[in-house]
């Protein structure tokens, strides 16, 4: 709790999905071309809470996450904003044709939402996480693809991507995650990433929960003299080019985070830029190419290696590599 | 729609669009050196119904307008023959047709929603059209509005899981708007049906699913109107005409090769075929 404070973090009560959850009906009452369907899991999602405020906009279509994205498809050639719900993994690993061609290809205004993203589900175990979402929502070139790092940016993403007129893919959390931002203060815009924290020795590039992860990291660093700049890259696609080399240039040094597979996240397209753009040391915090276990979702950050310890032992080597 | 029964004349018209339409098929297929004639060419006949048998309600220089009937080609690989019917009915010059497969060209070798006018839906990975008309289906409830829906299906097609979750949701949301149409030429890509991945009892299947199913000759024109006629009367849940066709009808030596599916007539093939179409009139 003393870091959390130290790294100007705030304790929230409720679980990110359930701010999802908020968000949606808060578009749903503001907008009436705004249709929520539901793969059976809107107790989960929590995007039941249109259920219960707008049944008529609503449709479970049941555990068929095929026909899920295809009727969306149809709505949204009606002029709806469908968002399209269900776990990530579910959504991207049963229905990537259907999110491909009805969705990517024909570039509609559909939003999907992936829920339970990352290893922080927990209990329930691999075959319900989604840690491969942001690599397979990236093959798919029409997509914008939206990670919030906390409450107040969960409610501006859903916001965006609302507004926003084409596929847009959001990533949502079982857990809760703690304020970075106030609800009354969370500037959130499509493709630009946030500094949350200035420093000029090295930048830690994270998106969801790796943002306050960073933010903890960054406190730590502080007390050895490393002052880290921290960037909260809410966007992963279009990727915010010239925060990214502005901050190398700044910095000299960078690290990524991501509760995701390092293989096709958030780090390697950060490094495709920089690699191009500005070249500097760079290191990398994410998931090694392996399946978890099921346990508390803190024992598995713990194990495979995501927490602020992780970014802190990163940024130290990222900064030792810097040339002279 | 009109009654029930077709005139001779209307016929006879039908007939002879249907004719140019797979002349223009031959022609695109040929020209573009690829595609799939023979898959066109054994659901010519009942788009032909559709579009120019005054069955369906659409507007060709108002390609969005809300009020539309909604027709989907979930067999995608017959975009040639969307692409005919589009042109003819007035959505597109036809000297885009020549353009099949070109680089640049929206005449794309699978439908693209939108990058022609009147192409409702990406297709070509098969299975998801049926979806799709759900959600026009949908749509058209909340934005009150009383079009129907048609949805060609391939019966290969009936082979993905998918086409089952829609079978199973069109029932449960009582899509008694939505028409799916078969296009049951009994074969597919690598082979017969029946051999290949056997779809039998495919009028038990869809009823068990909660459907009315008709069944039409697929090349009868009269017959195909007659039975949209019937299931558009259905209330409370959604129809199929199960449309018994021949895989590359109108020219003999492609009705007699299934291997012809995804290959185009050489120029020399498609002379012998030009004349053999004429003479069907």
């Amino acid at each position: 709790m003393e870091l959390d404070k130290e790294a100007g973090l705030k304790p929230y009560p409720l679980p990110l999905r359930n701010v999802f959850g908020e968000a949606l009906l808060n578009v749903a009452r503001e907008n009436e071309r705004v249709v929520v369907l539901d793969g059976d899991l809107g107790n989960s999602t929590k995007a039941e809470y249109v259920r219960q405020n707008f049944p008529d906009r609503f449709f479970n279509i049941g555990i068929a996450e095929s026909n899920l994205v295809g009727i969306g498809a149809g709505l949204a050639a009606c002029d709806f904003i469908p968002w399209i719900t269900s776990f990530s993994s579910f959504l991207l690993c049963n229905a990537y044709d259907q999110i491909r061609l009805a969705v990517a290809m024909s570039n509609i205004n559909a939003k999907i939402l992936g829920s339970h993203g990352g290893i922080t589900l927990g209990k329930d175990g691999p075959t319900q996480m989604g840690i491969e979402d942001l690599a397979l929502v990236g093959g798919l070139p029409t997509f914008v693809i939206l990670v919030p790092s906390d409450p107040a940016s969960m409610h501006a993403a859903v916001e965006a991507a609302t507004e926003y007129v084409g596929p847009v893919f959001l990533r949502s959390s079982r857990v809760a995650l703690p304020e970075i931002y106030s609800m009354d203060d969370c500037p959130f815009e499509i493709g630009k990433a946030n500094i949350v924290r200035q420093g000029g020795d090295v930048t830690l590039v994270g998106c969801g929960i790796m943002v306050a992860a960073s933010l903890r990291a960054a406190a730590k660093l502080s007390d050895e003299g490393i002052e880290a700049r921290v960037l909260d890259m809410h966007t992963i696609r279009p990727m915010d080019i010239e925060a990214l080399i502005t901050a190398a240039r700044e910095t000299g040094a960078m690290v990524t985070a991501e509760e995701h597979l390092l293989h096709g996240g958030m780090g390697s397209n950060v490094a495709r830029v920089v690699s191009q753009s500005c070249p500097v040391p760079m290191r990398f915090v994410g998931l090694a190419d392996t399946y978890t276990d099921s346990a508390e979702p803190e024992d598995l950050l713990r194990k495979y290696k995501l927490l602020d310890d992780d970014i802190v032992d990163a940024a130290r080597q990222a900064v030792a590599a810097k040339a002279g | 729609m009109n009654g029930t029964i077709t005139s001779k004349i209307e016929v006879d018209e039908l007939r002879e669009i249907a004719l140019q339409l797979r002349l223009d098929i031959l022609e695109m297929t040929t020209k573009a050196g690829s595609g799939h004639p023979s898959s066109s060419f054994s659901a010519t006949d009942i788009v032909t119904a559709l579009y120019f048998g005054d069955v369906l309600r659409y507007r060709a220089r108002e390609p969005h307008w809300p009020a539309r009937d909604r027709f989907i080609m979930s067999k995608g690989h017959a975009a040639p023959l969307l692409y005919a019917v589009l042109a003819r009915a007035g959505y597109f010059d036809r000297e885009m047709l020549w353009t099949l497969r070109q680089v640049d060209s929206p005449v794309q070798g699978h439908p693209i929603q939108d990058l022609l006018p009147g192409v409702e839906a990406t297709t070509g990975s098969l299975g998801q059209g049926l979806s799709i008309g759900i959600g026009h289906v949908l749509g058209g409830r909340l934005n009150k509005r009383d079009y129907d829906v048609y949805v060609l299906l391939g019966d290969g097609e009936c082979e993905a899981g998918q086409i089952w979750e829609a079978a199973m949701a069109a029932s449960h949301f009582k899509a008694d708007n939505l028409v799916a149409i078969l296009d049951y030429n009994k074969y597919q890509e690598t082979g017969p049906i029946s051999r290949e991945m056997a779809l039998e009892p495919l009028v038990e299947k869809w009823q068990s699913f909660g459907w009315h199913v008709e069944e039409a000759d697929g090349h009868n024109v009269a017959d195909v109107k007659e039975k949209l006629a019937i299931v558009s009367e259905i209330k409370d849940r959604p129809s199929i005409i199960i449309a018994h066709t021949i895989k590359g009808k109108g020219v003999s030596f492609v009705e007699a090769d299934f291997t012809f599916h995804g290959r185009a007539l050489t120029p020399e093939q498609a002379e012998i075929a030009r004349e053999e179409l004429h003479g069907t009139r």
